[in-house]
């Protein structure tokens, strides 16, 4: 479970992110959506730690991330696994190497079960035939489910996914979420999506949290969305003019 | 000035809180073959020639009967191992390696590489800078003393095919008046250019912020940044180790 409290960032004087609370719970897909430059990335990134929030915290399982040592986040890091928004591949080593790549920093695992582990995550992924492939020759989807695979190979029990989706055709983008829709309930992961594609948050939003320019306006599942009073949410939501129409609003 | 500020902080970063030492070594050794192989071949080329053409002009230059031929061996060499060996190979290795490393660092900044291992809990910093260098400087003293070698060899074939002078003259004149401290000068030189280069290309490379335009107009900035610095350094050096 992720707890944040409170949490505001700026930068240069300018607020981005303004007193969020919000708490993502363990085994559940959490969303967070909202439209482009509201600053989801940013409350993703604070959460993860690449930014500090000014003021705020940020509870893993009841351990504050910001007020940790060093060393403790070093911890709280090992069990995190992000798939940023272009996947960030390290794109000068393997499909293999990459998944390969947290478990040469955080455990102290023989070689050979690294290899076993690194070809378990792969074929979960379905990519067990691209091992050897490097990032540039595999398409957008398959970095993703690389990047997803590199996200869970330490165990993590935090999940972070920035725009899991976007650049994708329809297909693929189902087939992502789905994919970590799955790997959150058979690991019992807690699972943070940044999103504004309502297709996924209709499939596999179970909590929902949307910001509107910094502010966190609402939140909710899925099955209550539609019927939510924010003004700033029905425009997102029914920014479409056939259900406008539809809707009659 | 607030540049140099933040490229100290950067430096500062570099060094708190790095990785166990061992994670240092293989990437330590990659890094040094690849800038090794990478500026090889051209601060090569570069270097025989110049010595080639130094030693021509010198010969060019010497109309009095009076002045010895050996002068041209003796030029060449102090040239050589005095500026051009450990600049020039500096200069090429900034415009090939500097450009190289900001261009990467930078890339990864953009697709964010970087912070993907900041997520993972590496100090990226250190990670990505650290091992390029010390291999920076481990590698540029070698071409250094290279590059001395090939630029008086240069001038021995100028003075063979150019029938400059016998060429006992130009070995005569080569070992004439040999000041020993003027190797470890040069290789003092080479080692604080390294640095200076992949330094100030790995700051400019993990600042970029934007896209790919940004990060080629890094790796311009770090060759230009990096020639200003080597021969701000170079003076300094030669004023408070020479005197
Ligand atoms: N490092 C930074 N420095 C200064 N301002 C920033 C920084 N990162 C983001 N911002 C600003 O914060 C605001 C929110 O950006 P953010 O990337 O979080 O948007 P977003 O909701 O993720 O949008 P999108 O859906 O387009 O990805 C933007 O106005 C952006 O300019
Ligand atoms: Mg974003």
């Amino acid at each position: 479970m992720i707890e944040i409290k409170n949490v505001g960032k700026s930068f240069q004087g300018k607020e981005v992110l303004m007193d969020i609370s919000a708490t993502f719970e363990k085994g559940k897909t959490n969303m967070i959506i909202g439209a482009s430059g509201t600053g989801k990335s940013v409350l993703l990134k604070t959460i993860v730690g690449l930014f500090s929030p000014n003021k705020g915290s940020v509870l893993y399982d009841g351990r504050d991330f910001h007020a940790s040592t060093i060393r403790e986040q070093k911890i709280i890091r090992g069990e995190i696994g992000m798939l940023f928004q272009g996947s960030a591949l390290f794109d000068s080593l393997t499909v293999a190497e990459n998944v390969r790549f947290p478990l040469n920093i955080h455990s102290d695992m023989s070689e050979s079960e690294k290899d076993d582990k690194v070809n378990f995550y792969l074929k979960r992924v379905g990519l067990e035939n691209a091992a050897h492939k490097m990032p540039s020759e595999i398409s957008g989807g398959m970095q993703k489910r690389v990047g997803i695979a590199r996200a869970i190979v330490m165990n993590s029990q935090y999940l972070f996914c920035d725009e899991p989706n976007s650049g994708l055709d329809p297909q693929t983008a189902w087939m992502i979420d789905q994919l970590i829709h799955e790997i959150t309930q058979e690991y019992n992961l807690t699972t943070v999506i940044v999103s504004h594609d309502m297709n996924s948050v209709m499939e596999i939003g179970e909590y929902i949290m949307f910001m509107y320019k910094g502010l966190k306006i609402w939140e909710g599942t899925k099955d209550e969305i539609l019927d939510a009073e924010p003004k700033e949410l029905k425009d997102f939501l029914f920014s479409n003019k056939l259900v406008r129409t539809f809707k009659g609003i | 000035m607030r540049r140099l500020g933040e490229y100290i902080l950067f430096l500062k970063k570099m060094f708190s809180n790095r990785e166990p030492l061992t994670t240092y070594v293989r990437l330590f050794f990659q890094e040094c073959i690849n800038i090794g192989i990478n500026s090889l071949f051209l601060v090569g080329f570069v270097s025989l020639f110049v010595g080639a053409v130094i030693a021509l002009q010198m010969a060019y230059n010497i109309v009095s009967p009076l002045l010895p031929k050996y002068i041209i061996g003796l030029a060449t060499r102090e040239m050589m191992i005095l500026e051009m060996a450990p600049t020039l190979s500096a200069i090429v290795f900034a415009g090939k390696v500097g450009s190289q490393i900001a261009g990467g660092i930078g890339t990864m900044r953009i697709t964010e590489q970087i912070d993907a291992l900041e997520v993972m809990g590496i100090n990226s910093a250190s990670y990505l800078v650290l091992p390029k260098i010390i291999a920076g400087m481990a590698m540029l003293p070698l071409l250094a003393i290279l590059s001395a070698a090939l630029g008086i060899w240069g001038g021995y074939l100028a003075t063979i095919f150019g029938n400059l002078s016998p060429t006992e003259d130009y070995i005569y004149g080569i070992q004439n008046t040999f000041v020993s401290f003027e190797v470890p000068f040069a290789i003092i030189k080479a080692f604080v250019f390294g640095f200076i280069v992949t330094s100030i290309s790995a700051f400019k490379g993990y600042n970029v912020k934007g896209g790919a335009l940004e990060v080629g107009k890094a790796s311009t900035d770090a060759v230009t940044a990096s020639c200003i610095a080597i021969l701000a350094a170079d003076f300094i050096l030669a004023d408070t180790l020479l005197s």
